[in-house]
C-alpha cells in the first residue's frame, strides 16, 4: 500500500509532487504512487543545475529494470540543486518517495503555476480512478 | 561456478606459439618502448581445464537441441546437421573477404543465387545479404526510404509504427532521424484502418508493417493499408520477422510492401548462437532498387564479380559483404527443402500454433480468439487475477518442466503476455507434452501460488537479482 | 527434405482439434487474391546427400589460396583446436540470446568473462557483449558521441579502414551528422596539426585507428588530449586484434571508446563474416553504450550469477530514444574469442611478436627487391605499405600461383599509386615468403 499524499504540497497528473519552501523555490520529486508503479527503481538521470525548464519539460528520467520514465518539471523554473544521493542510491525514492527520495529544486518562474496542479485530496482521487 | 580468471595459474596455457623460423628481432628497436603495453592479463590455464570450464558452463545452457524452446517472435526451430557441415566446409570457411573475385567464384555465385531466390519466394526485385542482422536489415531499409525520399527532394519526417511493434522498428526510425508516431490496432488485432487514413500525410515516409504482426495475426485489411500509404506516395516497410508463417502461401511483394528485411536465424533454420550472429538481407521493389548497399555482385556471365558503381546507394552498412557463413547455412536449407519444404515448413508452423492455441485456450486468457499464423499469444491476466500469479512466474516454472520460456510481456499492448511460437519442427506429443504443463502450472498457481512463485526450483542459480545488478553493474571481473 | 515430424495421422488429428477441415483453412486471412498456388521459379527439394554434393561442388568453385598476403581488416590467423569443440556444442550454438538467466548461464557467464579480457585487452574499464563487426562498431560509437553530446560533427583520419570511413559515413549521413577527413603525414601517421585545425565545439569526436589501415601504430595519447580539450571524444580503432597482446592498447592512452574487429580472435575469414565487433569504453560510458551487456549478481540464496543487464539503453525498452537499434550480436563469435584468449593467455604476446618478426622478414626481403621503396617510416605491426614498379603486374604474378596477393592502396587512396599493403601473420612461414618474393622476382 502506497503511503497517503502529504498535505503539505501539491501534485501534478503525472505524478510528481511539489513543496512551495514559500522563497521563490521549491522542491520536487515523484509520488509513492508513482514509485511503486515503477517498482525498484535502479538509476536516476538528474538534470544539470542551471537548467531552465518550462512547465511539462522532461526534468529527470528514472529508470527500473525493465522501464525507464521521465519525470516532467511540474512548474517551471531553473534547478538550483539536485539530490545527488540517488546516483548512488536511487531506491531512496522507494523508501521515500516525500523526503529523502526528493529530486531536484527549482528557482520558481512563475509561482501562478502552482495554482493548476492538484491537492492532496484531488490527487487522492485521481489515483484512486488510476488503480481502477 | 568459477571463472576463467579464478582457475587461473600462472605459467600454464592451452594453446602454444611456434618457435620463429625466421630472425628474432629486438621488438623495442623496431616497435619503440612507448608504443608497447605495460601488461598482458589473461587467464593461464590448461587445455583440460579450459575444456572442463566451458563444456561445464555449456551445461548451464539451453539450446532447441535440449528441447522445446517456443520464444515467441524468435523462431527457434531445428538448426538442421547437414547445414553446419557444409558451412564448415574449408572452401566456405577459408577464403579472405579481399581475395580477388576470381577465387571466390563458388562464393559469389551462392551469394548471388541466394538473393535471386529470396527475390522468389518474397516477390521483391532484389536483394542485398549485406546487414548483419534482422535490425541491422531494417536499418537498412529504413535508409533506402530515406534516401528515396531524398532523391525525390521530398521532406517527409514522419514514419509510422504500430504500437504492436518490435521495438527495434522505432529505434530504426529514429536512427534515421525519423520522427516516430505511432499507429493504433482494432479490436481484432489489426491496424487500425480509420487511425492510419487520419495518420497519413504527405509528411509521413512511410509504415513499418510486422504481417503477420506481434500477436501471430495476418493483417486481414493489408491491401487497404498498402493502398493508403502508397496513395500519399508513402512506402510500405515489412518487418520479416515472422516470415514463417507465410513461406509458399504469399508474397510480401505481391501484398504490396516496397522494403522486406529478413532474419535468418528464424525463418532459414541459421542457428542464433546464444545471441548471433544472425543475418538480416532486405528485398526492394523495383522504385528502391538503385538504393541498395554497395557493393552488389553482378553476374557477367559465366563469370560473378563484386560492383560499387552504383551512384545512388546508401553506402556501406558494414565491412565486407555480410555474415557470409550464416548465409551458406540458410542458403543450403532453401536449396534442401525447395519449394515443397518451405511451404510445408509454413503449413506446420501454422496448424502446430493454432493447436496449441486451442488446447490452451480454456486455460489462459486469449485476447484475440481468431485463427493465428505462426504464434499464439495469451495473458496471464486470469492467474494474476486468481492468485497474484504472474507471467513471468509461469515462465520461470516452466523451465523446471524441461522447456524454454515463450517470449513474455511482449507484445506490449498484451497484458500479462506469453507469446507461444512452437515451429514447424516440433512433433505433436511433443506440444502435447508442453501443453500438458502449461495446464498443470495453471492449476499449480491456483492451488500452491507460491511454488510458480518461487520457480525455478531446478535450475543452478535460482532467480537472479537484476535489481542488483542494474543499481550496481558489474560487468567485468576485477581481480580481489 | 525438410524437419517436420507431423504423419499424417497427427495432421488429421490435430486439424479435428482446432476444429479446421484443412490445413487450407488456416490461412483464410490471407486474402484471395494474394494467395500463391506455386512458388515460382523455385528448385524442387533434395536429399541431405544430394544437398551435400552440390554444396560440396558449389565450394570447390572457389580457388583456396596457397597463401594469403592481405589483411586490410580480416586476418588469417591459426585456431587452436579447442575453439571449434567448445562453439560446436549445440548448448551454446542452438540457444538464443539469454533472456532466461537461470538456464542461460553458460552464454552469461562466458559473455562476462569475454567483456572483462576485452575491457582489459583494450586498456578500458568496460566493454559489451558485441557488435555487428569493427566497421559498424566504430559508426555506432560515432553516433552514440553526437547523440549524447548534441554536436553534429565527426572528424576522422584517412587513415582508418576505407570501409569503416564508408559505414561511418552512411550512419552519420542516416543521423544528419557530418564527416570531416584529417590527412595522414609522409610517415604515415596521422597529421596531428590538421587535426587541431579541424577541432571545434561543433565536433562529437575524432576516429583514429591503431595501427592504422597502413599498418602504422599512432602516438594516441596525444588525439585524446587534443579531443578533450575542445570537449570531444576520441573514438579509437585497431586492425589486427592480435596486436592487441603487444601493443599498449588506446584505452590506456587516453581514449574513450575502443573499437575494433575481433575476428582475429579465434574466428576463421569466412569470406568477411560473421565477425565480431569489439566494443569498450571508459566506465563513465556505461550507461550509454549500445548493445548487450552480461553483469554478475546473485540469486536468492546469495550464490553468484549473470543477467542481461542495464537493458533500459536497449531498443526494446528505450524504442525511439535508444541510442541503437541493435539485437541480435556476434555471440558465438564472442565466445570464440573468449576461448582463445583463454588458451593463449599470455602467449598471445608471443604469437604478437612472431608477427612481428615475420612481418619485419617479409618486409626486409621485399625490400631488397629491384624498385621497392617503404612508403611509410612509422613503426607497424603486422601490415606495410610498399611502392613497387608494377603493383598490378605483382598481384597476377601471385594470384597466376594460387596466392592472395597484397591490398592495392590505390584503390582508396589515388596518391598511392602502385602502393600494396603487405599483412605477414604466424601462417606465413619462412618458405612462403621466399616463395613469394621469388615469383615477384
Amino acid at each position: 500500500m502506497s503511503k497517503s499524499n502529504p498535505t503539505d504540497r501539491l501534485y501534478s497528473k503525472d505524478h510528481e509532487w511539489v513543496k512551495d519552501n514559500g522563497d521563490g523555490t521549491a522542491v520536487v520529486g515523484i509520488t509513492d504512487y508513482a514509485q511503486e508503479m515503477l517498482t525498484d527503481i535502479v538509476f536516476v538521470e538528474l538534470p544539470p543545475v542551471g537548467k531552465k525548464l518550462a512547465q511539462g519539460d522532461p526534468m529527470a528520467v528514472v529508470e527500473s529494470v525493465k522501464s525507464v520514465s521521465d519525470v516532467y518539471a511540474p512548474v517551471s523554473g531553473e534547478i538550483i540543486d539536485v539530490n545527488k544521493t540517488l546516483e548512488e542510491t536511487p531506491e531512496l525514492i522507494n523508501q521515500n518517495a516525500f523526503g529523502e527520495g526528493w529530486i531536484a529544486k527549482l528557482k520558481l518562474e512563475n509561482a501562478a503555476e502552482l495554482k493548476l496542479l492538484l491537492n492532496a485530496a484531488d490527487y487522492d482521487a485521481l489515483i484512486k480512478e488510476e488503480k481502477h | 561456478m568459477e571463472l576463467i580468471f579464478e582457475l587461473s595459474k600462472p605459467g600454464r596455457s592451452t594453446a602454444d606459439v611456434s618457435a620463429s623460423d625466421v630472425p628474432v628481432v629486438n621488438i623495442e628497436d623496431v616497435i619503440g618502448r612507448q608504443y608497447l603495453r605495460d601488461d598482458l592479463d589473461l587467464p593461464e590455464v590448461a587445455e583440460i581445464d579450459l575444456v572442463r570450464h566451458y563444456t561445464n558452463l555449456s551445461r548451464r545452457n539451453f539450446g532447441v537441441d535440449l528441447g522445446f524452446y517456443p520464444l515467441g517472435s524468435c523462431t527457434m526451430k531445428y538448426n538442421p546437421k547437414i547445414n553446419e557441415n557444409v558451412a564448415a566446409l574449408p572452401g566456405f570457411t577459408g577464403l579472405h573477404p579481399n581475395a580477388s573475385d576470381e577465387f571466390a567464384q563458388g562464393n559469389l555465385q551462392l551469394m548471388y543465387d541466394m538473393q535471386k531466390l529470396l527475390s522468389s519466394i518474397f516477390g521483391m526485385a532484389e536483394f542485398t545479404l549485406q546487414p548483419a542482422a534482422g535490425a541491422h536489415g531494417e536499418l537498412t531499409g529504413v535508409m533506402m526510404i530515406k534516401k528515396y525520399f531524398e532523391s525525390k527532394g521530398q521532406k517527409r519526417p514522419i514514419i509510422l509504427i504500430p504500437d504492436t511493434a518490435h521495438g527495434t522498428n522505432p529505434a530504426s526510425g529514429a536512427l534515421c532521424g525519423f520522427d516516430t508516431i505511432t499507429l493504433r490496432s482494432n479490436a481484432e488485432g489489426g491496424v487500425d484502418i480509420e487511425h492510419l487514413n487520419s495518420l497519413m500525410t504527405e509528411d509521413v515516409a512511410g509504415l513499418m508493417l510486422t504481417n503477420p504482426n506481434t500477436l501471430g495475426l495476418f493483417e486481414r485489411n493489408i491491401e487497404q493499408v498498402a493502398q493508403i500509404v502508397h496513395s500519399k506516395g508513402g512506402l510500405l516497410y515489412g518487418d520479416g520477422a515472422n516470415a514463417n508463417a507465410f513461406l509458399g502461401k504469399t508474397r510480401p511483394g505481391d501484398l504490396g510492401f516496397d522494403v522486406i528485411q529478413l532474419n535468418l536465424h528464424k525463418t532459414f533454420a541459421t542457428p542464433h548462437g546464444g545471441g548471433g550472429p544472425g543475418s538480416g538481407p532486405v528485398g526492394v521493389s523495383e522504385a528502391l532498387v538503385n538504393y541498395l548497399p554497395v557493393p552488389r555482385i553482378v553476374k557477367n556471365d559465366p563469370t560473378y564479380s563484386w560492383s560499387a558503381s552504383f551512384p545512388d546507394t546508401i553506402g556501406r552498412v558494414r565491412a565486407f559483404y555480410g555474415n557470409f557463413n550464416v548465409i551458406v547455412k540458410a542458403y543450403t536449407y532453401i536449396r534442401s527443402l525447395g519449394t515443397e519444404g518451405l511451404t510445408r515448413a509454413t503449413e506446420m508452423a501454422v496448424l502446430n500454433a493454432n493447436y496449441i492455441k486451442e488446447k490452451l485456450k480454456p486455460y489462459y486468457d486469449l485476447p484475440y480468439d481468431r485463427v493465428c499464423m505462426h504464434e499464439c499469444v495469451f495473458s496471464g491476466n486470469r492467474q494474476v487475477a486468481q492468485s497474484g500469479v504472474h507471467t513471468s512466474d509461469i515462465a520461470k516454472r516452466l523451465i523446471d518442466f524441461g522447456y524454454h520460456p515463450p517470449t513474455i510481456y511482449f507484445p506490449l499492448i498484451v497484458p500479462e503476455a506469453i507469446m507461444i511460437e512452437p515451429t514447424e519442427t516440433e512433433s505433436k506429443e511433443t506440444l502435447d507434452a508442453f501443453c500438458d504443463a502449461m495446464i498443470a502450472i495453471a492449476q499449480e498457481a491456483k492451488e500452491n501460488p507460491q511454488r510458480v512463485k518461487d520457480a525455478p526450483l531446478s535450475t543452478p542459480v535460482s532467480r537472479l537479482d537484476e535489481v542488483l545488478a542494474a543499481r550496481k553493474p558489474d560487468v567485468c571481473w576485477k581481480k580481489p | 527434405m525438410d524437419y517436420c515430424p507431423h504423419t499424417s495421422d497427427d495432421i488429421a488429428q490435430m486439424q479435428e482439434a482446432i476444429g479446421v477441415g484443412s490445413i487450407e483453412e488456416l490461412f483464410a486471412d490471407i486474402p484471395q487474391k494474394f494467395r500463391l498456388k506455386q512458388m515460382p521459379d523455385m528448385p524442387a527439394s533434395l536429399s541431405e546427400q544430394e544437398t551435400l554434393g552440390l554444396m560440396q561442388a558449389m565450394s570447390r568453385k572457389n580457388i583456396m589460396p596457397r597463401v594469403t598476403l592481405t589483411g586490410a581488416g580480416a586476418y588469417a590467423h591459426f585456431i587452436p583446436a579447442v575453439v571449434g569443440h567448445i562453439v560446436g556444442r549445440a548448448e551454446f550454438y542452438t540457444a538464443y540470446t539469454p533472456y532466461q538467466a537461470e538456464i542461460s548461464q553458460g552464454v552469461l557467464q562466458a559473455i562476462y568473462e569475454y567483456q572483462t579480457m576485452i575491457a582489459h585487452l583494450t586498456g578500458t574499464e568496460i566493454a559489451n557483449a558485441s557488435m555487428y563487426d569493427g566497421a559498424s562498431a566504430m559508426a555506432e560509437a560515432a553516433v552514440l558521441c553526437a547523440k549524447t553530446s548534441n554536436r553534429s560533427r565527426i572528424v576522422v583520419a584517412r587513415s582508418v579502414h576505407p570501409q569503416y570511413r564508408q559505414v561511418l559515413q552512411t550512419y552519420c549521413w542516416a543521423n544528419g551528422y557530418t564527416i570531416s577527413e584529417i590527412p595522414y603525414v609522409a610517415n604515415g601517421q596521422l597529421d596531428v596539426a590538421a587535426m587541431q585545425r579541424a577541432l571545434d565545439d561543433s565536433v562529437a569526436a575524432i576516429v583514429v585507428q591503431s595501427p592504422n589501415f597502413f599498418g602504422c601504430i599512432e602516438d594516441i595519447a596525444p588525439m585524446a588530449d587534443a579531443a578533450h580539450a575542445c570537449g570531444a571524444l576520441l573514438i579509437a580503432g585497431f586492425t589486427d586484434g592480435t596486436s592487441l597482446g603487444i601493443l599498449k592498447p588506446a584505452g590506456a592512452c587516453g581514449a574513450d571508446f575502443v573499437v575494433g574487429e575481433g575476428q582475429s580472435f579465434g574466428n576463421p575469414l569466412n569470406y568477411g563474416g560473421p565477425y565480431l565487433g569489439v566494443f569498450a569504453a571508459r566506465e563513465k560510458f556505461l550507461r550509454r553504450i549500445p548493445g548487450r551487456l552480461a553483469g554478475a549478481t546473485v540469486d536468492k540464496n546469495g550464490k553468484r550469477g549473470f543477467v542481461l543487464t542495464l537493458q533500459t539503453r536497449e531498443q526494446h525498452i528505450r524504442r525511439e530514444k535508444a541510442t541503437s537499434n541493435i539485437c541480435s550480436n556476434e555471440a558465438l563469435c564472442a565466445l570464440a574469442a573468449g576461448v582463445y584468449l583463454a588458451a593463449l593467455g599470455k602467449n598471445l604476446g608471443k604469437l604478437a611478436a612472431l608477427n612481428i618478426y615475420k612481418t619485419q622478414y617479409l618486409k626486409n626481403k621485399l625490400l631488397q627487391l629491384e624498385g621497392w621503396k617503404e612508403v611509410f617510416s612509422a613503426p607497424v605491426y603486422n601490415e606495410f605499405a610498399l611502392r613497387c614498379p608494377n603493383a598490378r603486374a605483382v598481384n597476377a604474378k601471385l594470384r597466376a600461383e594460387g596466392i592472395i596477393g597484397a591490398y592495392d592502396l590505390q584503390k582508396d587512396y589515388p596518391e598511392l599509386d602502385n602502393t600494396l599493403l603487405f599483412c605477414a601473420t604466424e601462417m606465413l612461414s619462412k618458405d612462403d615468403m621466399d616463395r613469394v618474393v621469388e615469383i615477384i622476382k
